[in-house]
């Protein structure tokens, strides 16, 4: 039997590797459950050492969004005339959706490397609990876009933007945000296992383009040619980024539309819709990992 | 150490592994005792990473019946993942993160705790000679050093059996050494070993029993020296100064290395036999050549490439690639 193993090394008599306390499968819940804990808070390690060893890469993804407030903001919001309000008290919500709307190729990328480099393979084939793989993941895409999201909070009021409402409405429209990337991140998990190739990220990495901009993040809806309005107007983004608003009791693009008159609703609505779909798609994706 | 008793490293019966239309394994039976290296060797394609995926608990089977250290690999997968280690094609680490975090982190999944996670990693990063280089990121690490950490990860557990997919291809001929070291002295410790491998001269030199693949099916099956000798063992080139002395030089050659194949190629003016016995084959030819006035611009005698394995052992087309042919 193995008890032991031999290992290369310069020394003339070969040393033996102590075999590792003897471990087996959990049987109980319990152990399940602890399992699961302990595998996750292990990426969520990884995930952590990884941001420390690259930081730059970090700086640069969370200042992304910043740079886009900055231009839209100097750039081309001296053009924009605005009923009610200064542009940012309208652009800061639309970019705060966007950042979160973002996150998508974020998870998408970061579990397409993954797969790509055989690290999937390898955690796989280790004893670990499979779906630590996928709550380590969404812990880590959490925590980033939140801190991604005060990041964006605090440039937006350096730009001017303010909130009138009260602190609670002011967390709700944070609570909003967050669930909005908690469906992105759903859906990218599952592109991710489903392209899971270089190429198809690229392509995401462009089409989220024209899908954020056909929203109400930087433009009033109505300024659009009449069915991209109504597309526009129904995009998940959009209604998170209207419910903000109105958390925010920022001005919001004009009401009217059944849409923007619920919009509270409607960025629920939405992200609870896009999870019960994605959220199983995902789950019998990455079952299908061993088929 | 914690396999069930009285069991054999692998055992695997009638598997077989379906997408589609496509079947990549066509029924497979293989036993591999404890303590030994056994060879999976054929062309890319034949099935070789199924097989060991399956193995590896990574893919399910269509049909058929795999045990791992005396554990189902479908009922059981977890208790197979405890006792097994898994070298794949590439190399799975974290290439920002260093070779020390990339172990513990692995070390951690294995759930040694912090401090046993930190001390089995010690160990690995003296044993594969890795401690100076321990705190750089792995991106900075040369080929061999890489595949080195990555076998140091497949046996943080101390596994019943380890399998290795292909490790030495896309290395330079000093990683592909330092990884036949590795693997050589982890098999005089006894680890059983399953390695897949497009070079014979790899399963050659590494493994025990060497079962040949094409096409989703085991072919053939033995030691390297059985398989050699099936295999029509070495081959002696002969190539003649001009083209229009080939077919004579044919006779002779094939009277000298008492041979029926003898495969002639006008183009390149090479008569190509296989030998048995070498150094009688070459000295004959080349004398009953030169008596015969024919004169000889190369002669070598080499081992069969995979091709010419192939070619014999099954009578199909040769497959597409390369291998690395080794002159006399």
């Amino acid at each position: 039997m193995n008890d032991h193993l031999t290992v290369p090394g310069d020394r003339p008599t070969r040393t033996r590797l102590a075999p590792t306390p003897s471990r087996s499968a959990p049987t109980s819940a319990a152990q399940h459950v602890a399992r699961l804990l302990a595998d996750s808070a292990t990426m969520v390690r990884r995930g952590l050492a990884q941001w420390a060893r690259t930081p730059g890469q970090l700086v640069v993804g969370l200042l992304f969004p910043v740079m886009m407030l900055v231009m839209f903001a100097y750039f081309l919001g001296g053009g924009m005339a605005v009923e009610g309000g200064d542009y940012p008290d309208y652009l800061v919500p639309g970019l705060l959706a966007l950042t979160m709307a973002f996150g998508l190729e974020e998870t998408m990328v970061t579990l397409t490397q993954d797969i790509n480099k055989g690290v999937l393979d390898r955690f796989r084939s280790m004893p670990i609990a499979e779906s630590a793989i996928l709550v380590g993941r969404s812990l880590l895409d959490m925590l980033r876009s939140t801190i991604g999201l005060l990041i964006m909070i605090g440039a937006g009021l350096l730009v001017g933007w303010r909130w009138h409402g009260t602190f609670a409405a002011a967390l709700g429209a944070v609570a909003l945000l967050l669930l909005l990337r908690f469906a992105m991140l759903w859906i990218g998990i599952y592109l991710g296992l489903v392209a899971g190739k270089p190429e198809l990220v690229q392509a995401v990495q462009i089409l989220v383009w024209p899908v954020a901009f056909l929203s109400n993040a930087f433009t009033s809806p109505d300024t659009m040619p009449g069915w991209m309005g109504r597309l526009a107007e129904w995009n998940p983004m959009s209604a998170t980024a209207g419910a903000v608003r109105d958390l925010f009791e920022n001005p919001n693009w004009s009401a009217g539309s059944w849409v923007s008159d619920n919009a509270v609703m409607m960025a629920i609505g939405w992200p609870l819709a896009l999870l019960a779909i994605f959220v199983p798609l995902a789950l019998r994706r990455f079952a299908a990992l061993g088929k | 150490m914690f396999s069930r008793d009285g069991t054999d490293a692998v055992a695997v019966q009638a598997l077989t592994k379906s997408y589609g239309d496509k079947q990549a394994l066509a029924g497979v039976d293989l036993t591999i005792p404890r303590g030994v290296v056994h060879g999976l060797l054929g062309p890319n394609g034949a099935g070789k990473t199924t097989m060991v995926r399956i193995l590896a608990t990574l893919l399910r089977p269509s049909t058929g019946h795999a045990t791992v250290a005396g554990f189902d690999v479908l009922r059981e997968p977890d208790e197979v993942r405890y006792r097994i280690g898994l070298l794949g094609q590439h190399a799975a680490l974290d290439q920002d993160l260093s070779g020390r975090q990339n172990l513990e982190l692995f070390a951690r999944l294995y759930h040694l705790g912090a401090d046993g996670a930190r001390g089995r990693t010690r160990e690995l990063l003296e044993r594969f000679d890795l401690t100076d280089a321990a705190a750089k990121p792995v991106k900075q690490y040369s080929g061999g050093m890489r595949r080195r950490l990555d076998l140091a990860a497949s046996l943080i557990t101390a596994p019943d059996v380890l399998f290795l997919d292909e490790p030495t291809t896309g290395l330079d001929p000093r990683g592909r050494a330092e990884v036949w070291d590795a693997v050589r002295s982890l098999a005089d410790g006894g680890t059983t070993v399953l390695l897949t491998t497009q070079y014979l001269e790899e399963a050659d030199q590494l493994a025990d029993r060497i079962s040949v693949v094409q096409r989703g099916r085991i072919i053939a099956d033995g030691t390297a020296d059985d398989l050699k000798g099936r295999l029509g063992a070495d081959r002696l080139d002969v190539v003649v100064h001009d083209a229009a002395q080939v077919s004579s030089a044919v006779p002779l050659v094939q009277a000298a290395a008492q041979a029926d194949d003898v495969v002639a190629d006008q183009d390149r003016r090479l008569i190509s036999a296989p030998v048995t016995d070498r150094m009688s084959a070459l000295s004959t030819s080349l004398r009953s050549l030169e008596d015969a006035g024919i004169e000889i611009e190369d002669v070598a005698l080499r081992r069969p490439t995979l091709d010419e394995v192939f070619l014999h052992l099954t009578g199909d087309e040769p497959i597409e690639h390369t291998t690395p042919e080794v002159s006399a």
